[in-house]
């Protein structure tokens, strides 16, 4: 039939994909136990709301890696790391509590594992490097034509990623190590954000990838990432936002564990439809649709840009309503008309103009794939402006 | 197939609003419209970038300073300085309700008769119309062929009716309908968060004041002068408003902001803080800012209520919330010494006062006030160190005051209680500002060994005392040039310019000279005055240094001079004649409460849940309709399989091909090349 066919596994195919094997039930079985374990350690010392979390984020992650097996190999990688790093600290410290700025980086400078691989100074560092090299391993597959050089381009990503995340795991520990005071989950300020966000665009782009069978827009998807990674660098090595501070009173709280993360589902996914929309524009200069292209046909770039607004709408959706009830506590007010929070609206009130264009208009390819691209600049402005430009109640996070 | 794959043009999938408008009810089908939908989603995106470009709710005179008295008022005609409550503001969110409602009242009827209906009276023509479709002949009986689509249909998970027709049967399916309960949810939702917003909105106050029962103050006036007609009385169904409560103080009022004044909201009973906390972190910043509050209702004057507040932790007290907005000084006692930088030099006297107080005094015939604004116990700030390198330092206590002579002229103080290292040397800071807002300037006095300020003050005066001076010019100029030791005049010049600089700093001594010497010389003349000024500055501090019995200039008396030296010049900008030094305080703090009540959070929390619900249910249910005709043929049966969907995805017509194509394996059991079956 169409000519997708190469392009996107049919339903049947990926029921049959899906047929449940022992693997899968292991899977269950080991994330629902790792879940039940760190309760039953931690519960005493978390509230109802964090036992709530916790027990969400296992499910969540329990029905995704179900669904979706790469995510299986993604988080023993993370948990392998992460136990790396712990114990290299546990051999340092002890069961101390905490240590102190010093006694964290003098560990770090002379420990091998810390010092080369999993600090989250240097985890991350790996994140970055390998996120860049798969943006150009990308473009040199897809010039190049080679599917194995895609692979390897893929196999960066999935390790970039799952540096970033064990990067993150590391520096949650270390706030604590620094001063019991401090410690909070890496999502609190924009160095940390940034690195969530590159990876979570990372996952998203990866899960398409399988799903449409192509690797031929990972450099496109890859670019705005190593952009996001420029900016991790120079964020550290200008201003040292890399230094771990404490928490200001307003963000100390357990909404800021689901609503940032929702957020930056969101934004990672709006991202990723912009970079396709990029890729659809030139396809559309270079002629559309041909014989042997190397870009997935209009109709299914369309489609991905598609799935993946949707996609981050739900979550910016969620997000959204998620950060109005957190105002509500904080700021005693669910709406405040404060700057970040009006441009929420913005962005949001924009991909719902776009949806409905494309859903009840009937409207396809260029002018949505221009509005995909602009709406990254507006969720950019939403994302980083707000913080540079504007004042206001949110003023975390600033340059 | 193909339709999908034009850009940009428009695809032929049905389109509610058109498609199902009554001309009988053109108004509906405009405000039903999508493009007036997607015109009005833009549109409030827009006109919210206006209030987070230009700063909500400003005190107005900021407003009028930024903007000139023109774009003032054309910028408040607009609302401009609270869009969100500007008239044309909400006559758009208004407009996007009515909009939305109208859609929903226009495509509910038929998406829920979608819904339920099988489409079981759709003609055979119409199956070969859809561009799913496929058809086979098979050698099998219109009973086997009617269950192998049965089955088939089942096992994709439609929901099954069927009718006879004559000589076989049709079979509908449909799918994932209920999707369309999302759009539904989805739109609704959007209909009910906007009444809840309503329903916290300030239209009970708007109200009040239409009718004039309401008078806006814009004087800061304390609470006993604010006049009734100012009062909101318990009875407002909705609010959101701020207080100051000083420890071991109760208030039974809040401030609700009003444009460019307040209204004072009554509570039906006082909050009473008995204690505010602040925590800190180790390197100074804020932890955590906590309250103990003690509720004092007269309707249960038995118990009171107590709970301590803190950020992200408010109290809820039968309907109203209670928040920990923000903290201030509760009027805190400070103990001064107040140095006269003009009158008796040198000269300090005890003064006693609290923040928010007074303090009126005369000097030198002046009448001046000094008012107490503020006490911070932390102030967190960067500062260069002994290495140049800046980092965050705590340079402790200082008090913030206005000084204001009797024109009423202004200005803003900040000073420190004890001396601040900076590179590497003891100074006591003293800020100043000539009106809010601007940058403050610093004035720096260096501190002396004991760590006072009784030196510096000690060498001031003596700069302004006449005898001394003029006994240290002589005996400079008996040193450096006997000759001119001998001429009164010259001994006068420079006695007299000693004073212009201890008056006037160097500008003062600069000015002169552009009087006196013609333009080509004052360079040189300049330099060369300098010169001797110094050299007298430094005679007279190191007879002061004796006279305190301390002999032979060091390395850090140097300094202390040259530093000495530029606070003194530095002086002639500060424009205060006294110099406030606090030399010990008892804090008392205020906690800034935010109190509100929102009758309408339930019903945006209930839409944002019905949001939620709706968005995930539109974008990931896929209605789809399938339809199987079976009738008989000579060769047996003949089958006939279309499909629809809703959404017209790459995935759902993935999945209509599929299931032709295992119709297809199924009815020629796998055989591609089966003679038997042919595919019409
Ligand atoms: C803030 C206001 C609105 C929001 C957030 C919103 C949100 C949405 C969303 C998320 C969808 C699903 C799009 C998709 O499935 O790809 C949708 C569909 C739709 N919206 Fe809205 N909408 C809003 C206002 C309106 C208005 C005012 C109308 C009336 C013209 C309208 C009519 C529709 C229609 C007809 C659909 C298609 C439903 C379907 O066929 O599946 N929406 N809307």
């Amino acid at each position: 039939m169409s000519a997708h066919s190469e392009a996107l596994r049919s339903p049947h195919e990926s029921r049959r994909a899906s047929r449940r094997q022992p693997l899968d039930i292991v899977w269950l079985a080991t994330v629902l136990l790792a879940g039940f374990g760190a309760l039953a350690l931690f519960s005493e010392r978390m509230d109802v709301y964090e036992i709530a979390i916790l027990a969400g984020s296992a499910l969540s992650l329990a029905a995704l890696g179900w669904y979706w097996s790469g995510v299986r190999g993604l988080t023993l990688a993370v948990a392998v790391l992460s136990a790396l790093a712990l114990w290299r600290y546990g051999v340092h410290f002890g069961d101390q509590l905490s240590v102190g700025r010093d006694a964290l980086a003098a560990a770090q400078g002379k420990d091998f594992f810390l010092k080369f691989l999993v600090s989250s100074q240097s985890a991350i560092m790996w994140m970055s490097a390998l996120y860049v090299g798969a943006t150009f391993t990308y473009f040199l597959a897809l010039f190049a034509r080679s599917e194995y050089i895609g692979r390897i381009a893929s196999a960066l990503v999935w390790s970039a990623t799952a540096l970033g995340f064990t990067g993150l795991m590391a520096r949650w520990r270390e706030s604590y190590l620094i001063n019991v005071d401090y410690g909070h989950i890496p999502v609190s300020n924009l160095y940390e954000v940034f690195i969530l966000f590159s990876v979570i665009t990372a996952l998203i782009y990866l899960f398409y990838e399988g799903r449409y069978r192509t690797r031929n827009l990972g450099g496109f998807v890859m670019l705005v990432i190593s952009a996001a990674v420029a900016f991790l660098l120079w964020y550290t090595f200008d201003r040292g936002a890399n230094q771990i501070q404490p928490l200001v009173p307003a963000l100390n709280s357990y909404w800021m564990k689901i609503h940032v993360p929702a957020n930056f589902i969101g934004y990672g996914a709006f991202a990723l439809a912009a970079m396709v929309g990029i890729a659809y524009l030139i396809k559309h200069k270079l002629g559309g649709d041909g014989e042997n292209d190397r870009l997935p046909k209009l109709a299914v770039l369309d489609d991905l840009m598609y799935k993946s607004i949707a996609l981050g709408f739900g979550f910016f959706t969620v997000a959204t309503i998620l950060g109005a009830m957190w105002a509500a506590e904080a700021w005693g007010g669910y709406w405040s008309w404060d700057p970040k929070e009006t441009w929420a609206l913005i962005v949001w009130l924009n991909y719902a103009a776009w949806l409905h264009l494309r859903l009840t208009k009937g409207w396809r390819g260029t002018p949505m794939a221009w509005w995909a691209v602009i709406g990254l600049f507006v969720t950019t402005f939403a994302f980083l402006g707000v913080n540079m430009f504007l004042s206001g109640l949110h003023s975390y996070g600033t340059l | 197939m193909t339709r999908r794959s034009n850009p940009g043009r428009p695809s032929e999938i049905p389109q509610m609003h058109t498609s199902h408008a009554r001309p009988s009810r053109p108004l509906m089908a405009f405000l039903g419209s999508m493009n007036l939908a997607i015109t009005l989603l833009v549109a409030v995106a827009l006109a919210s970038v206006i209030g987070t470009v230009l700063q909500q709710n400003q005190a107005y005179g900021d407003y009028l300073m930024k903007f000139g008295p023109y774009w003032f008022d054309v910028f408040r005609m607009l609302g401009l300085y609270d869009v969100y409550s500007a008239p044309w503001f909400l006559a758009i969110l208004g407009f996007l309700v009515v909009s939305t409602s109208a859609c929903v009242i226009r495509n509910t009827p038929n998406m829920l008769r979608e819904m339920h209906d099988y489409r079981l009276q759709t003609q055979e023509k119409s199956l070969r119309g859809m561009h799913e479709h496929a058809e086979w002949k098979v050698p099998m009986s219109v009973e086997a062929a009617a269950i192998e689509g049965r089955r088939l249909l089942r096992e994709e998970g439609f929901e099954l009716r069927e009718k006879r027709v004559d000589e076989g049967y049709l079979i509908a399916g449909s799918k994932g309908a209920v999707q369309r309960l999302g759009y539904i949810f989805t739109h609704v939702a959007i209909v009910i968060i906007l009444i809840g917003g309503v329903l916290d909105s300030r239209i009970w106050l708007a109200l009040k004041e239409a009718s004039g029962q309401l008078r806006v103050e814009t004087r800061a006036a304390p609470l006993s002068q604010v006049p009734s007609e100012s009062h909101v009385a318990v009875d407002n169904p909705s609010f959101r408003g701020n207080v100051n409560v000083p420890e071991g103080e109760r208030s039974s009022v809040l401030f609700l902001n009003v444009r460019d004044g307040y209204v004072v909201q009554n509570l039906p009973f006082a909050i009473e803080v008995k204690d505010f906390r602040i925590e800190h972190y180790d390197n100074g910043m804020p932890k955590s800012y906590e309250s103990d509050l003690v509720i004092h209702d007269p309707d249960r004057a038995d118990h009171p209520v107590a709970q301590t507040i803190a950020v992200n932790k408010p109290m809820i007290y039968n309907g109203y919330a209670i928040y920990q907005a923000s903290f201030g000084d509760g009027g805190s006692r400070l103990h001064m010494r107040a140095w006269q930088l003009r009158g008796q030099y040198g000269v300090a006297q005890e003064v006693t006062g609290a923040v928010f107080q007074d303090l009126p005094f005369t000097l030198g015939g002046e009448r001046y006030t000094v008012e107490l604004n503020d006490f911070r116990l932390f102030n967190i700030n960067p500062a260069p160190g002994e290495d140049g390198k800046v980092e965050q330092k705590n340079f402790g206590p200082s008090m913030v005051f206005r000084v204001r002579d009797a024109a009423g002229q202004a200005r803003e103080y900040e000073n420190y209680m004890s001396p601040v290292v900076m590179e590497g040397r003891p100074v006591f800071i003293s800020g100043v500002r000539e009106k809010i807002g601007a940058p403050m300037s610093y004035l720096y006095i260096p501190a002396d060994r004991d760590g006072s300020l009784d030196t510096f003050m000690a060498y001031y005066a003596r700069l302004h005392d006449a005898e001394r001076v003029r006994s240290a010019v002589e005996a400079m100029l008996r040193e450096v040039n006997p000759e001119a030791a001998k001429l009164p005049a010259a001994i006068e010049a420079i006695q007299a310019m000693v004073g212009r600089f201890a008056d006037g700093g160097y500008d003062a001594v600069g000015s002169d000279l552009e009087q006196r010497v013609p333009q080509e010389q004052i360079q040189q003349a300049f330099e060369t005055s300098v010169r001797v000024l110094q050299s007298v500055l430094g005679r007279m501090f190191v007879e002061l240094l004796e006279e305190r019995g301390v002999t032979g200039l060091g390395e850090s008396d140097e300094r202390f001079l040259a530093d000495t030296v530029a606070a003194i010049n530095a002086l002639a900008l500060y424009g205060s004649p006294i110099y406030l030094h606090m030399t010990s305080f008892e804090q008392i703090q205020a906690s800034g409460l935010q109190i509100t009540k929102s009758p309408g959070k339930a019903v945006v929390y209930f839409g944002s849940v019905l949001l939620t619900l709706g968005v995930f249910m539109l974008f990931y249910l896929n209605p789809r309709r399938a339809w199987v005709l079976v009738r008989k043929d000579e060769v047996g049966a003949r089958l006939l399989l279309a499909t629809t969907s809703h959404r017209k995805t790459i995935d759902m017509q993935q999945a209509a091909s599929q299931l032709q194509q295992t119709l297809g394996e199924r009815l020629t059991g796998g055989r591609r090349s089966a003679a038997a079956a042919a595919r019409v």
